[in-house]
């Protein structure tokens, strides 16, 4: 049975924006991205880096024309990263796991967000 | 009776174009040019003062992010050395570093690795610069000698002599020139926190060469090891063909070593200097395996061309050192294994951090690995740096503070 911890008002928590917060032994990242709350353990699978404190960046993508011919690079805005600022490390914002490798991700948390307060389920 | 018409204070007046170029102005009024239109074909502005909003007309978003973090000034996005080693922002210590607030003393760059180093844990750290690594690719070989030299004394003179024995270095030597190399051995190898010298391997001149001889004899007889640092450099013919960071790092960290560490067995340097060691840096490990097979095969058909090895090839290169980092570690976990069993990494291998670079390595990628018993984690860690430069047993004061918490009264060793 989970229990949903305070971690901060709504308001306080603006678009784009992650708030770091400890419970217990463990410091979890709660991110805003696009108006929804997601929240992860801000540990690396990798090393062990910060993830939550990195930036946010989207998918790149080589972009191919009918014949095979590169034309150049874009950003795909629908698919946004967290970006582990230690070594680069790219997991999908949405769901924690690392672009490449599904089995790699981090530890994700349920955000509630109810009466004007953000809660995580531990 | 004369007057003083104008009375400037050049060195606080701060420049304008044209109070620079008033006689010019002079002339013109003198020439009458007000008569007649003048047309100049070619002139110039610093556009590079600009470019942020130039960066903005580039079209592919991905490389406008890129322009925009690196800019065009002397190393920026269209240089040699353009690249884009943080990952356009990604690796945020890199931009972050330059704001850090440090105490009045000791120095900044004491303050800046005793942070790291008491975060990893580490207790004694040989340190190298980072940009002036690349000083070997400069075409100018007395601007490199010069350097090398500047950089060499400021090292010996403001850090290493001034902090309590965690820092230490193997000095850069300019491999372009031979003489210079000798003479910086003779001058800088009996200073304090002096453990060895290096040779970035970008450079273009042959191990083997004869010039290098005396150097090698100088560096043996003084039981200072000689370590080859990887590096890459766009300038490279071949490497020049790629057009992505991970490409240039990924074989440019690799090649330059394998072609000196190559040339050093084909030409027996081994046995030439079998008591000079060599230490390989910041290649990774998994070029080893590769490169024993492939010489140890080649040698046994044409032990000719190699005549003055009495052994296969893999034999010398398991009594070299290695420096552990980037550790190639990617869901191959039997790959690492038989690493570490070929290079013989117990006694041979050297861990290291590379830190701040982005993709230094934390002591935990030696210490978490599961084939090795806790005294090889701790000779990897640190044993066998502490044989091979002879380091005494050093612990940070941090280390030393929790200990006593603990109550632990032996020392390390």
């Amino acid at each position: 049975m989970s229990e949903q911890v305070l971690v901060c008002r709504s308001d306080e928590l603006k678009e784009g924006a992650v708030r770091l917060c400890t419970i217990g032994e463990v410091e979890i990242g709660v991110l805003r991205h696009k108006g929804s709350c997601v929240a992860y353990r801000n540990v690396c699978p990798h090393q062990g880096g910060p993830v939550c404190e990195g930036v946010r960046m989207p998918q790149v993508e080589d972009v191919i024309d009918e014949n095979g011919l590169f034309v150049c690079q874009r950003f795909n805005e629908d698919d946004v990263h967290i970006v582990c600022p230690w070594h680069g490390y790219e997991f999908h914002i949405d769901s924690g796991e690392h672009v490449i490798d599904p089995k790699v991700k981090l530890k994700k948390y349920d955000v509630v967000e109810r009466e004007g307060q953000i809660y995580v389920a531990i | 009776m004369l007057k003083v018409t104008s009375n400037r204070d050049v060195a606080n007046e701060g420049f304008n174009s044209s109070v620079h170029l008033k006689n010019a102005a002079a002339q013109g009024e003198s020439r009458n040019y007000d008569d007649f239109m003048i047309v100049d074909v070619d002139a110039h502005h610093y556009e590079t003062e600009a470019f942020s909003e130039i960066a903005e007309y580039i079209d592919d978003p991905v490389l406008r992010r890129e322009a925009k973090f690196q800019g065009m000034a002397r190393g920026g996005i269209a240089s040699m050395d353009g690249s884009y080693q943080e990952m356009t922002g990604r690796i945020t210590r890199y931009p972050e570093r330059r704001g850090e607030k440090v105490p009045p003393q000791p120095h900044r760059d004491i303050t800046l690795m005793y942070r790291w180093m008491d975060a990893l844990r580490v207790d004694v750290a040989c340190m190298f610069p980072t940009p002036m690594l690349n000083i070997v690719t400069c075409p100018r070989i007395e601007v490199e000698v010069a350097l090398a030299r500047a950089y060499n004394r400021w090292l010996c003179d403001n850090i290493l002599e001034s902090e309590n024995g965690r820092l230490k270095s193997m000095l850069y030597l300019p491999f372009n020139d031979p003489a210079a190399c000798i003479d910086i051995v003779e001058k800088f190898g009996s200073r304090k926190g002096v453990i060895g010298f290096m040779v970035v391997a970008t450079h273009y001149r042959s191990v083997h060469d004869n010039a290098y001889m005396k150097l090698y004899a100088m560096l043996q007889e003084r039981n200072l090891p000689l370590a080859f640092h990887a590096a890459y450099t766009w300038s490279d013919k071949q490497l020049s063909l790629t057009n992505r960071f991970m490409a240039v790092h990924a074989l440019g960290f690799t090649w330059h070593n394998m072609l000196h560490m190559t040339n050093w067995l084909v030409n027996g340097m081994p046995e030439r200097f079998p008591k000079l060691k060599i230490i390989w840096i910041e290649s990774g490990l998994a070029w080893v395996p590769f490169l024993m097979q492939r010489l140890d095969n080649e040698f046994m058909m044409r032990s000719s061309d190699a005549p003055l090895l009495k052994r296969i090839p893999s034999d010398y290169m398991r009594e070299m050192y290695y420096t552990s980092q980037p550790m190639e570690m990617v869901n191959n976990p039997k790959a690492l294994e038989v690493t570490f069993e070929m290079i013989n990494a117990k006694t041979q291998l050297l861990y290291s951090s590379d830190y701040p670079h982005w993709d230094m390595d934390l002591p935990s990628t030696i210490y978490d690995l599961p084939f090795l018993d806790e005294q090889a984690k701790r000779d990897i860690l640190g044993g066998n740096a502490q044989r091979l430069f002879n380091l005494e047993t050093t612990l940070a004061p941090g280390k030393h503070e929790r200990r006593a918490q603990r109550g632990v009264k032996a020392a390390a060793g």
